[in-house]
């Protein structure tokens, strides 16, 4: 009993795909938001991504990311000083952010959806990506744009809950390249 | 050459423009000094905003202003200047002309350096005319501060000179800028 158990799970091991790691110099994920109608990029420096994909059966597929919320670049430091803070992300609190898929199904050639939890802040909320796919030189890539209302997940507490000057609508951007087997 | 009835005043679009951009600088000055200073808030990058805003606005009305000036002259200086104060008098009017040109677009280059596009109004995005680069934001930001304390300096010797010849020539050059000081009215 016991080993026919192992024998499945071996089984299940060999059959499914791979978890993959992802190429960081390839990948990509930014936070566009609005101050004052003006579209402010922040980058996520440090993250990382375990992708298992295989889009003749996206079903199966599954993918996490977790990523390194001091690791945020607005390209001005001023700024970069305030977003670690309680406020906004609370870094020292969250150090992470993180998107585990729950469920996969495909939405046209090459587009998927990719529902799953994305927590920030501690909170966790429920998501549907849309991603679309490709291959490239052999290297999967994941692409799309992941429009959040900031306030969901706490991000601008107090004065920053005004949604006049820092909007509520932010667009996550994600590229996802996987890395060379 | 010259038209057969000498131009003695300025035309009301000139007065219009002069006092128009003459407001929106004593308001954007003060604000941008005072702004760069405070913490990081809500009510700054508001600030940061309007400052922008009045900005563009300075320029689009200096642009205005300097094509009204092309068709339409400024009036000949007051009778009996001495002519190193009319040197000094046109010196300082194109430099004025050519620092209400230059402190906004300064300002945008700035900000478009340092990555924060501007967005008229929140609405209108302006082009970025440079790619975002901190070394050259930096550098942007200096020379928008000497452009400024370089306007600064030129708008109290601009004002100075107007109270003078007010005040100590009693002629009627400030009149020609304030129609109801006008001494020939």
């Amino acid at each position: 009993m016991k080993k026919s158990a192992t024998a499945l799970a071996l089984g299940a091991l060999l059959l499914a795909p791979a978890l993959a790691q992802v190429d960081a110099a390839k990948s990509s994920v930014v936070a566009v938001s609005k101050q004052m109608g003006v579209p402010v990029e922040g980058r996520f420096k440090r993250f990382s991504a375990q992708v298992s994909f295989d889009p003749a059966r996206p079903a199966e597929g599954k993918a996490s990311v977790e990523i390194d919320i001091a690791s945020f670049d607005l390209g001005a430091e001023d700024f970069n000083r305030e977003t670690v803070k309680p406020e906004w992300f609370n870094a020292a609190k969250f150090p992470k952010a993180t998107f585990v898929t729950s469920a996969i199904k495909p939405a046209g050639p090459g587009k998927f959806e990719a529902a799953g939890k994305l927590t920030i802040k501690g909170l966790t909320r429920d998501i549907v990506a849309p991603v679309s796919f490709k291959t490239e030189a052999g290297q999967q890539v994941f692409e799309g744009m992941l429009p959040i209302k900031r306030l969901q997940f706490n991000i601008g507490e107090g004065e920053w809950k005004d949604t006049s000057t820092v909007a509520d609508d932010v667009q996550i951007k994600f590229r996802l390249v996987t890395a060379r087997k | 050459m010259s038209p057969a009835i000498p131009t003695l005043g300025y035309t009301r679009s000139a007065i219009a423009l002069h006092w128009l951009i003459a407001v929106l600088i004593f308001c954007a000055f003060p604000l941008g000094i005072y702004m760069a200073d405070l913490p990081f808030s809500p009510g700054r990058l508001k600030l940061y905003s309007y400052h922008k805003w009045i900005g563009v606005t300075v320029f689009l009305l200096a642009i205005a202003r300097l094509l009204w000036r092309l068709r339409h002259p400024a009036p000949p200086p007051a009778a009996g200047l001495p002519a190193w104060q009319h040197v000094a008098s046109v010196a300082t009017h194109h430099l004025l002309y050519v620092l209400i040109l230059a402190v906004p677009l300064s300002g945008w280059l700035m900000s478009s350096a340092k990555g924060f596009q501007t967005v008229y109004f929140g609405i209108l995005p302006l082009p970025d005319l440079l790619d975002k680069n901190k070394e050259l934001g930096d550098l942007l930001l200096q020379v928008h501060q000497v452009l400024n304390f370089t306007l600064g300096a030129l708008v109290i010797t601009h004002l100075t000179a107007a109270l003078k010849h007010h005040f100590i020539d009693r002629d009627e050059v400030l009149g020609r800028m304030i129609p109801f000081l006008d001494r020939k009215k």
